[in-house]
């Protein structure tokens, strides 16, 4: 591997960031062990040669066709506002996260 | 319970079997067992018996009816039926109901088929045991002290314990085939493709799959057959054409060339299962086939390999759970950030997040080469130990897991342990192919053993033949002896 893995607690704390995830200490520390055991076996890939190897992205066996760009009924607005733990003014409410 | 899929469908559609005694019957049985083997997250009495009258009721008019008229088939909770609650296994998604079916789910219903509810699963489809269900875990038919195996736990138990007919699930790295060997039934993981996932909650969008669980191979062929076929809404569901899988099953496998990997027969692999997967082969050539040893060497990397891409994509489908639009919201202030943070972190179970951060990990600035690209070139060379083994063979026989059905708990403190039961299964996901699991005898403890069936991509029919044949020689069982 060109870096070596670093998820140690500060690395942890680092990619729970970058994943949106706010852990608790202890699930931080108990990820850490387990992560590193895990990362450990799958650096075996390390002993493999893919020097002339292209990397396999899908497994589709066809190109994807595109579909007639024709308008479709959407979901009704009210019934999927519904299914939202807040809306407001026919929309998602959120916390506001623009100053002013 | 003793008829089968086939066997239902037939003489609802003659008229000597009522749809809702079926679903009465269903209702019995999940009533019955439910509370031992906790299989079903919801389930859908009122829905189930309109369903029956509905069918009976077209029968009575002299209509129709479809392939599977009156079959109950259960729901895995990661696919959306209209109007039914949607966990798939998990807390963030607590209350949840899609406003529209999946197309599997629309295909069965207009296939006439029955949906008694949605089966209890690992969380997001990730695990092998039903153990990380954030509702509580799955028990085995055979032995309530066992995994029935996972992450379509729920499928696999209520159709081994025959609450249901048949079953749908998913299948990433394993997870309708390594069930359907650790409860004794059949279970099939179709070609990438084959299937539409439209309405299915995505995992590992490279490796998903939805494919049928029955009793016996015929109902998994004809299930398969509806539920296949491209779909406007899914942009990897194939243009292909759908064979008539059942036919499939009345052909002799006389002259199928089978290809026995030694790798698939190393260390880790029980004796008893080794025994009953080996005689099951025997009993292939004595029907016909030809038996030929070969080669895939870099099964070994396929754990490695299959634990960076499934959770890379993993982390990226699983952004979508922001406590936003549908499910739980955690708003511990007045902060966006610490809303989707707080959400995901109350919402999502340890191995979830252990796979999100797994996968944020692989693919964040720094690592991304050195584990994502390097796995899917390593996912390029397993890929091509198939294509070389098929120039030689028509289809690959193995175990479909290394063990029997182990304990609840035995595996739970130990990720890496519970993925090393997946290495018989990972590789064919990986390459995209198709596999089934058949019943092919019983271990200690009555517990039942599954032979795994590889065929080439859009070569189910092959598939089928030999799974078929090796049912003659081992018919369904059921935990009751039915």
């Amino acid at each position: 591997m060109s870096q070596p893995a670093v998820l140690d607690k500060s690395g942890i704390e680092r990619v729970a960031r970058l994943a949106a995830l706010s852990l608790a200490p202890h699930e931080i520390e108990q990820l850490a062990s387990e992560l590193e055991a895990i990362v450990r076996h799958v650096e075996e890939l390390n002993s493999v040669d893919t020097s002339d190897v292209p990397p396999t992205y899908n497994v589709q066996l066809k190109p994807s066709p595109l579909r007639a760009d024709v308008v479709e009924q959407s979901l009704p607005v009210d019934k999927v506002l519904a299914e939202a733990p807040r809306h407001a003014h026919g929309g998602f409410a959120v916390p506001a996260f623009v100053e002013g | 319970m003793k008829m089968s899929v086939v066997e239902i469908a037939e003489k609802v559609r003659k008229g000597s079997l009522r749809a809702v005694d079926v679903a009465n019957e269903t209702l019995k049985q999940i009533e019955a067992q439910n509370s031992s083997i906790h299989a079903f997250l919801h389930v859908d009495a009122k829905g189930l018996l309109e369903q029956a009258a509905a069918v009976d009721a077209k029968r009575d008019r002299g209509e129709a009816l479809g392939p599977l008229a009156g079959v109950p088939v259960a729901l895995k909770d990661a696919l959306c039926a209209k109007g039914m609650p949607a966990t798939s296994g998990s807390k963030i998604l607590e209350g949840y109901v899609p406003l529209y079916d999946a197309t599997v789910v629309a295909k069965l219903r207009a296939a006439d088929a029955l949906l008694p509810g949605k089966t209890n699963m690992d969380e997001f489809a990730m695990g092998s045991s039903g153990e990380n269900s954030a509702y509580g875990p799955i028990k085995n038919p055979w032995d309530t002290a066992r995994t029935p195996g996972g992450s379509s736990s729920g499928s696999a138990a209520s159709v081994a314990g025959r609450m249901t007919y048949a079953a749908l699930g998913t299948d990433t790295g394993g997870s309708i085939r390594q069930p359907a060997s650790l409860s004794g039934i059949v279970g099939v993981k179709p070609t990438y493709g084959r299937v539409s996932r439209y309405g299915a909650i995505a995992f590992a969008s490279s490796l998903d799959q939805i494919g049928p669980f029955a009793s016996d191979v015929r109902g998994a062929a004809r299930i398969l057959r509806t539920i296949s076929g491209h779909d406007p809404h899914d942009a990897t569901s194939l243009n292909a054409p759908v064979e008539n899988f059942e036919a499939a099953c009345e052909k002799s496998p006389r002259g199928l060339r089978i290809g026995v990997p030694e790798e698939y027969f190393a260390a880790g692999l029980s004796k008893e299962v080794r025994a009953s997967v080996e005689k099951a082969i025997a009993r292939l050539e004595s029907d016909g086939c030809t038996i030929k040893k070969v080669h895939l060497p870099h099964t070994k990397y396929a754990v490695a390999t299959y634990y960076v891409i499934a959770t890379a994509e993993a982390s990226s489908n699983l952004a979508r759970y922001d406590g936003v639009r549908y499910g739980l919201r955690v708003e511990p202030n007045r902060d966006l950030k610490a809303m989707y943070g707080a959400t995901r972190d109350a919402g999502f179970g340890a191995e979830v997040k252990r796979r999100i951060l797994l996968g944020t990990f692989v693919l964040s600035a720094g690592y991304y080469d050195a584990y994502y690209l390097k796995a899917q070139k390593v996912r390029t060379l397993i890929r091509r130990d198939f294509d070389n083994a098929f120039n030689e063979v028509d289809a690959i026989c193995s175990p479909t897991a290394p063990t029997t059905a182990f304990r609840i708990g035995e595996k739970s403190d130990d990720p890496l342990a519970m993925y090393l039961s997946d290495i018989y299964t990972l590789p064919a996901s990986l390459a995209g192919i198709c596999g089934i699991s058949v019943p092919c005898g019983m271990g200690a403890g009555n517990l039942p053993i599954g032979l795994q069936i590889i065929a080439p991509a859009l070569r189910e029919e092959t598939m089928f033949t030999l799974a078929a044949a090796c049912e003659t020689h081992c018919p369904p069982v059921s935990p009751s002896g039915s």
